[in-house]
């Protein structure tokens, strides 16, 4: 003890102890990282599963969405997933990311459509609206989102696709008009970037690494 | 220090939000509601805990003049720990908490305990040291969560089985059914408000019980001296 303590102030037991604390803290994280990995894996497979079904029903195709997944390069030019539902080995649907500029940041919509480009569901999985206003735009708070199964780009016509306040067919918030117009303006814009890309997501082949 | 003071500092006297005002960042930033003030609580209660415990069993090794970096070291390891085991075994606990957990890091609180109490206490002391300062800091979150949310939403601890699970939903109360809601409580700046409001408040009960123990002291002198006589 009494020699710990003379060390404790020489210099050179200053770094070393730094050193060693760093060395076994990082060990620490690296075998906590090995032994977590695969269980968050599962874990987040199975979250994007939980989303995938509520926009499109899980019985809607007979295949893993996970596995069937296509890069197409997005409206925005990111690199876009879509994962597709099939039955009997036909596409018979399509699941994908679409974004627009919320009120606070970026309002993420992932929307289910069939091969006719008609919604089957959507749901906001990320944004930053403001908690108690623009926070209706959430399944678990508010029923709004359902409004938006059975849509499509021609009905209502493109001229309705807004909220009521600027003459389309979707209700606004009390006190909220921004985030539903973002909302309804990125499921739109994911309706034409299906429309664009029809073909290509009914027919390509799977992106390789993911297909089985 | 005793066990009684220990107790008695992190709940009240100490209070790392009415006193120490510490940890600010996520005082202000996560009390729009009772939940989420109960949830950031929690989280923060166990890495206390397990902060101070890892601080204290190595002080002796730690030279001063290094003590801080350690320090950081040791608690930024912790909360990813925490992060990454809960986001792998307790999924549905981490969807909820998974915001707050990162916040942790930069709770300077826990830096401030492992500081001034872990470094030159016992294991058994610090780690109720990081369990009353952890409660205390969260009746504090929850407290200011549920002011800001009864007046801005006109709820009690919206979600909270979300947090609990599904057993404690009795705690979701809506006090005022069809309110409108006060915008600005859930904002920001409300969270400076109702915790100047609930500091001055602390003051206050804090001066009334000095008071009340001077004039009682005063009463008692008047007494004796009058029994003198």
């Amino acid at each position: 003890m009494s020699t710990l303590a003379q060390w404790r102030d020489q210099l050179f037991y200053q770094p070393l102890s730094l050193g060693a604390i760093a060395l076994v803290t990082c060990a620490a994280l690296a075998v906590a990282n090995q032994a977590t990995r695969s269980a968050i894996e599962a874990a987040e497979e199975r979250d994007l599963q939980n989303s995938l079904s509520e926009v499109l029903p899980a019985s809607y195709g007979d295949n893993n969405l996970l596995k069937d997944t296509l890069q197409l390069s997005g409206s925005d030019g990111k690199a876009l997933t879509i994962y597709r539902s099939r039955k009997a080995g036909v596409v018979n649907g399509a699941v994908f990311q679409t974004t627009s500029r919320g009120y606070a940041g970026d309002i993420v919509v992932l929307v289910g459509v069939d091969t006719s480009g008609t919604l089957l569901g959507a749901r906001v999985i990320r944004h930053q609206e403001t908690p108690g206003l623009g926070d209706k735009i959430e399944a678990a708070k508010a029923k709004w989102i359902d409004d938006f199964a059975g849509k499509s780009l021609a009905s209502p016509p493109p001229e309705k696709w807004g909220v009521k306040k600027d003459g389309g067919v979707f209700d606004q918030f009390a006190g909220a008009t921004i985030t539903p117009r973002a909302v309804v303006k990125a499921v739109k814009q994911g309706l034409e970037f299906f429309a664009a890309h029809r073909e290509e997501i009914l027919t390509a082949q799977p992106t390789k690494g993911d297909a089985r | 220090m005793n066990t009684r003071e220990i107790i008695k500092n992190g709940l009240w006297d100490q209070n790392i939000v009415f006193s120490q005002l510490l940890g600010m960042c996520p005082t202000m930033a996560v009390t729009t509601s009772g939940t989420n003030g109960l949830g950031m609580g929690l989280a923060t209660t166990v890495v206390l805990v397990g902060a101070n415990i890892l601080i204290s069993s190595i002080r002796d090794f730690v030279s001063p003049q290094v003590r801080i970096p350690v320090y950081i070291v040791v608690i930024a390891t912790l909360v990813t720990l925490v992060d990454m085991s809960l986001n792998a075994w307790m999924h549905d606990l981490y969807r909820v908490l998974g915001l707050f957990i990162a916040l942790i890091v930069v709770n300077c609180a826990v830096l401030g305990r492992a500081e001034s109490f872990a470094s030159r206490s016992t294991v058994l002391a610090s780690a109720l040291d990081g369990l009353c300062m952890g409660l205390g800091f969260t009746v504090a979150l929850t407290g200011i969560g549920l002011i800001r949310e009864l007046i801005g939403m006109g709820t009690l601890f919206n979600q909270a089985s979300l947090l609990l699970g599904p057993r404690f939903a009795f705690l979701e109360m809506k006090v005022f059914p069809d309110y409108g809601g006060v915008l600005m409580m859930v904002l920001p700046p409300a969270g400076f408000l109702v915790l100047g409001l609930l500091l001055a408040t602390k003051r206050l009960v804090e001066r009334r019980a000095a008071a009340s123990v001077t004039s009682g002291a005063a009463a008692l002198a008047v007494e004796n001296a009058t029994g003198c006589h």
